[in-house]
């Protein structure tokens, strides 16, 4: 999974927690939870859904590479051996 | 007295709009009558007169909008000047038969008896076809309350219809509802066939309907998909307007109390973690699923804190059906139920609430959630708060606020140390319970949370 696909994936499965979120509200330096005002149980739903898409359990010992969206795209390539 | 002026319902309202009057010329009104009804940019509203008097003439009529401070009504002291209209609750003469119309100024007797009532309570009975004739008044000196006619609606509804000799109700055939029901769903514009019932027989009865007002309105902008930018502004104005209303009417009728303590979160949040590297991602649990268990399972020891306040009485629940507060991005919050939360499995509840909160943002909940929580929850930490004190949704009579996990320097065993502390408040219903009682259940929740291997 190169790095669009990643956001593509990200984009939708966040649709899918939140519908009226947008990643493009996220600045660069801002984490998804706070940009996106997600509590903790969309959060988990986004990861849940994340590890659905991509067929690999996240730990959650990982948690914090996704709080970013480029963390989080980054996390998703290397997990799906893209990048 | 003398004038009965458009009052100010609120800071921002410059004029308002009678929609109804529930009085009429000659009528006698008692402080805390609700006398008409008014509406304003924000929503419609009750009114109530603050005196004891007698309605001489209506100044302003129905439709028509004029700015605060304007006098609506003349009303005159009782004792002043003599009647120009027939009083309510003069004696009827003796031994005549009982005449019950329900309109105003013509209802005589029960048993021969004088009947004093205020119109406010006439019209309530005519409007959801109680028989005055039938009441037994517990006001002072027999008066007919408004209280009694309620009950007696409640009543209506489990008594069979059609009684012979009488005409067809005109419902028949329509969703089996108390006629209470009934007038509150016209009310509040709620559709009385979209609801569950959970009335004898399934009929759907007052609290549904409340319950269901309350969330309506709420849910309005959580219920829509992504939609233009014109009408999401306009779902948010109704829904800013409807969450106004029932904070109001909750600020108004309930007389809260507010209880704070700190509960140390370290042994909750340790097992948390241990829990998690032994489940799978979807089968991990949060912080907020141990709050929401430890709330639940504490009521069953201080059940004051469970249950609706309705018709002047508190009403336990048994069930335990847990509101959680879901903040909808773009404005404002809907509270659907976690049923029998105090039941289920901590890999259960977490599996509910979190199809819950994801379910309340795609708009999918279910009639049932939104209408009958028996208590809500709240969790703002998540946003950085650290104390909630939070507004009671009516009927209910307690909320609990949770604030955000942060670390504080805590003594304990007389050493200092470290630990993980979360804010936890209760918001109760003092017509329901004292601070003794509500501090017994935020303890409670306290000695739960000391032990999540048991939630």
């Amino acid at each position: 999974m190169n790095a669009d696909q990643a956001r593509q994936l990200l984009s939708s499965v966040l649709h899918q927690v939140a519908p009226d979120a947008d990643l493009d509200d996220v600045g660069p330096d801002e984490t998804l939870q706070e940009a996106l005002d997600l509590d903790s149980i969309d959060f988990l739903n986004l990861v849940v859904g994340l590890s659905e898409s991509i067929g690999v359990d996240i730990p959650e010992r990982d948690y914090p590479e996704l709080s970013s969206v480029e963390g989080a795209i980054a996390y998703l390539s290397s997990r799906t051996g893209g990048g | 007295m003398g004038d009965f002026t458009m009052p100010s319902l609120g800071a921002d309202m410059e004029a308002g709009t009678v929609t109804e009057w529930l009085v009429k010329p000659g009528d006698e009104v008692h402080r805390g009558d609700i006398v008409a009804t008014i509406e304003t940019e924000k929503s419609t509203m009750e009114i109530e007169i603050f005196e004891d008097g007698v309605v001489e003439d209506l100044v302003v009529p129905v439709g028509e909008q004029v700015a605060v401070g304007a006098v609506l009504a003349h009303v005159r002291a009782p004792s002043a000047a003599p009647l120009t209209a027939p009083r309510t609750g003069a004696p009827a003469s003796p031994g005549a038969p009982p005449v019950v119309t329900g309109e105003a100024g013509k209802v005589e007797g029960v048993h021969g008896k004088p009947v004093v009532l205020s119109p406010v309570v006439r019209h309530l009975a005519s409007e959801i076809g109680v028989d005055l004739e039938r009441l037994h008044g517990t006001g002072a000196g027999g008066r007919i309350t408004r209280s009694d006619v309620e009950r007696a609606a409640h009543t209506v509804t489990r008594a069979p219809e059609g009684r012979p000799g009488e005409a067809p109700r005109p419902d028949a055939g329509r969703a089996r509802a108390s006629p209470y029901a009934r007038r509150l769903a016209a009310e509040h514009g709620v559709p009385i066939h979209s609801l569950a019932g959970s009335g004898p027989g399934g009929s759907v009865i007052a609290r549904d309907v409340r319950a269901a007002a309350g969330v309506r309105a709420e849910a309005l902008r959580g219920a829509a998909a992504p939609v233009p930018a014109g009408s999401a502004t306009k779902g948010r104005t109704a829904m800013r307007r409807a969450i106004g209303a029932l904070m109001a009417r909750s600020k108004r009728e309930i007389p809260h109390y507010y209880l704070a303590t700190t509960i140390d979160v370290a042994a909750a949040a340790d097992w948390l973690e241990r829990a998690n590297l032994e489940r799978p991602v979807n089968a991990r649990l949060v912080l907020p699923a141990l709050l929401v268990k430890a709330t639940a399972l504490a009521v069953h020891k201080v059940p004051e804190m469970n249950g609706f306040f309705l018709d002047g009485d508190f009403a336990p629940s048994a069930p335990v059906h847990v509101g959680v507060a879901i903040s909808v991005r773009g404005g404002g919050v809907i509270a659907p139920a976690l049923h029998d939360a105090d039941q289920l499995e901590i890999g259960e509840l977490m599996t509910r609430l979190s199809d819950l909160v994801a379910r309340a943002r795609n708009g999918r909940l279910r009639a049932s959630e939104m209408s009958d929580p028996t208590i809500t929850v709240t969790n703002l930490g998540d946003l950085g708060v650290e104390t909630v004190f939070g507004v009671i949704y009516p009927p209910q009579v307690a909320l609990v606020g949770f604030g955000r996990v942060s670390d504080r320097a805590v003594a304990r065993d007389g050493l200092l140390g470290i630990r993980p502390c979360i804010s936890a408040t209760v918001s109760a219903d003092h017509r329901v319970s004292d601070g003794h009682r509500g501090g017994r259940f935020l303890a409670e929740i306290d000695r739960l949370l000391q032990e999540p291997e048991s939630l």
